[in-house]
């Protein structure tokens, strides 16, 4: 199987995020991999590990797809040092401030060129939080959309399944190849690089392509940003410490408030 | 005139809230007509619920494909819609099903996209709270049909009677929309308590409860809330992932956000800090949620929360 696993990088989620001109500011912060893309990454490599494993030569490949600047080859490298074989990464001046429609065209061709079986994503991006790419690329290819899969089984043969878990209730799900996937962070826990996994992801190739090479032209936001503007800090309100009424004191409040 | 179209929100076979909330905020926009999605069938029962707001229309699409093929053919059947009427704004539930709609409608109409966001102004211009609701950004769809996604409980819904006009068009649903197949579906385990990112109330439970939330519950019930918790709690296998509140699970903005036992690493804030009325209950004094909070009780969540879920009980008689 051809296993692809699109991953972002993005701030810190414990960074302090400022917006720039209408942009968030992504040069003077700390970037990360996406957290929910770990989840997204370990899902892969436990498919190929389930099926014949992803040794060079062998049946199955997972291959890492990312869009970004030149430093996100950090974030890249760290899902190579988690067992992916090799990556791709788009680099592309015309791309900054791309929205989620621009990201899921050029994520679209490389997949679409690539003739993967199965494109793994995380839910969401924690820096925008709009869990819209996955279906985004499942739309665009026309490929089955199994989304939000807290349980993923693959028959190497052709067909997989999910479980689908959402606010809405819980679903079995299945299609066969080719199809798009996000995994909901509760479905496994992501393996921490070994030592051995990080010297080898240092030889482990990333091809950087630009938007020419990928065969696509850059398109502008479709929104934009009028303003954004700070909140104002929450002020610390009231403080008791209980001294054996700290209960009433509290009913008494949301009393005050009208809240109960 | 502009038209605006909300997609119609369901709990079951009834309209939600929400979608008296979409109703409201498209109001603001132009005529609404409501979009209902139901099986063969189920059109006409499934519209008599969209019975609150400002809806001046309500279309009925019916067809089993949307329970068999979910999100795909949910998007495939409203795009196609929207490319035959043209409305000038489509808005839709800001929840896992309808921000993936709301993805697939915006690919196949060529349309720009805003998700979560809080209010709409009569200009399409959409506010949503970024950053874990630190930041309030004004952002409007430059090209095509603006696809907006509002986040439940955001809007002050518009709850008087509504009698729409209604109207059955075929659901137009093409191939490449039923891929993925759904086998079973269960509705969610509700427990007898409201919606964590629908609720009024949220009572939320983080490492401080050392993993016994009977006095969690017991408080939110007779708050009638919603429970949460923090990572801390959810990952320790002390409350199910679908209740956590922060970055990585629900954001929620109720009238009431009850902390008890949550430090409120930034983690968590960034899923609770736009609560309208913050109360803490921790027994550090230092704990950092302290600092946001309208009201912070110092002492032991098994005392505290006790008392309090009796002298609410005493209040109401």
């Amino acid at each position: 199987m051809k296993i692809a696993v699109c991953v972002k990088q993005v701030p810190d989620s414990w960074a302090e995020k400022k917006m720039v001109n209408g942009l968030l500011d992504r040069e003077n912060v700390d970037a990360v991999l996406n957290d929910l893309d770990e989840y997204a990454v370990e899902e892969a490599l436990r498919i190929a590990e389930a099926h014949g494993g992803n040794e060079e030569g062998g049946a199955n490949s997972v291959t890492v797809i990312s869009m970004g600047p030149d430093r996100a080859t950090e974030a890249v490298r760290k899902a190579l040092s988690m067992g992916a074989n090799d990556a791709i990464l788009v680099t592309d001046s015309a791309l900054a401030g791309a929205d989620a429609l621009a990201t899921s065209a050029v994520l679209s061709k490389v997949i679409s060129d690539g003739g993967y079986d199965i494109v793994i994503c995380g839910t969401e991006s924690t820096d925008a939080r709009m869990s819209v790419v996955p279906a985004m690329i499942s739309a665009r290819l026309g490929w089955a959309q199994l989304t939000f899969a807290s349980k993923v089984t693959v028959d190497p043969s052709g067909t997989v399944s999910i479980t689908r878990v959402t606010e809405a209730g819980v679903d079995e799900i299945s299609a066969t190849f080719p199809c798009v996937l996000s995994v909901v962070e509760k479905i496994n826990e992501p393996r921490y690089p070994s030592f051995k996994g990080i010297m080898a992801a240092k030889k482990k190739t990333i091809e950087q392509k630009d938007l020419a090479a990928v065969g696509v032209s850059g398109q502008s936001a479709w929104s934009q940003v009028n303003d954004a503007t700070p909140r104002p800090a929450r002020a610390a309100g009231i403080k008791v410490t209980d001294d054996g009424s700290g209960g009433t004191a509290l009913v008494d409040f949301l009393a005050e408030k009208k809240l109960i | 005139m502009s038209n605006v179209f909300i997609l119609a929100d369901f709990a079951g076979d009834k309209a939600t809230k929400t979608t008296a909330e979409l109703a409201t905020a498209g109001a603001r926009i132009g005529t609404v007509t409501a979009v209902v999605l139901a099986g063969n069938g189920k059109g006409a029962a499934f519209a008599a619920t969209v019975n609150q707001g400002p809806i001046a229309n309500v279309v009925i699409l019916e067809s089993d494909d949307f329970a068999q093929f979910g999100v795909a053919a949910s998007a495939d059947a409203l795009a196609n819609l929207i490319k035959a009427k043209s409305p000038n704004a489509v808005l839709i539930a800001s929840h896992a099903f309808g921000k993936e709609v709301a993805a697939r409608v915006a690919v196949l109409t060529e349309s720009g996209i805003i998700t979560d966001a809080v209010d709409v102004a009569a200009d399409t211009t959409a506010t949503q709270l970024v950053f874990g609701g630190s930041t309030t950004v004004h952002s409007k769809v430059s090209h095509g049909t603006p696809i907006i996604t509002v986040r439940p409980n955001s809007v002050e819904a518009d709850l008087s009677a509504a009698s729409p006009a209604t109207e059955s068009v075929p659901a137009n649903i093409g191939d490449a929309a039923k891929k993925s197949k759904i086998s079973s579906t269960q509705p969610p385990v509700k427990g007898g308590r409201p919606e964590l990112t629908e609720a009024n109330i949220v009572v939320s439970g983080g490492r401080g409860t050392n993993g016994d939330f009977a006095a969690v519950e017991k408080f939110a019930d007779e708050l009638g809330a919603a429970v949460g918790a923090s990572r801390a709690a959810t990952d320790a296998g002390w409350y199910p992932h679908s209740h956590q509140v922060g970055q990585t699970g629900k954001t929620v903005s109720p009238q009431l956000y009850v902390a008890c036992g949550i430090s409120g690493a930034i983690q968590h804030r960034a899923g609770m800090q736009t609560s309208k009325t913050i109360v803490v209950v921790n027994k550090d004094p230092e704990a950092p949620l302290f600092d946001i909070a309208d009201f912070g009780v110092i002492g032991d969540l098994f005392s505290v929360l006790p008392q309090a879920t009796d002298g609410i009980s005493a209040k109401k008689g």
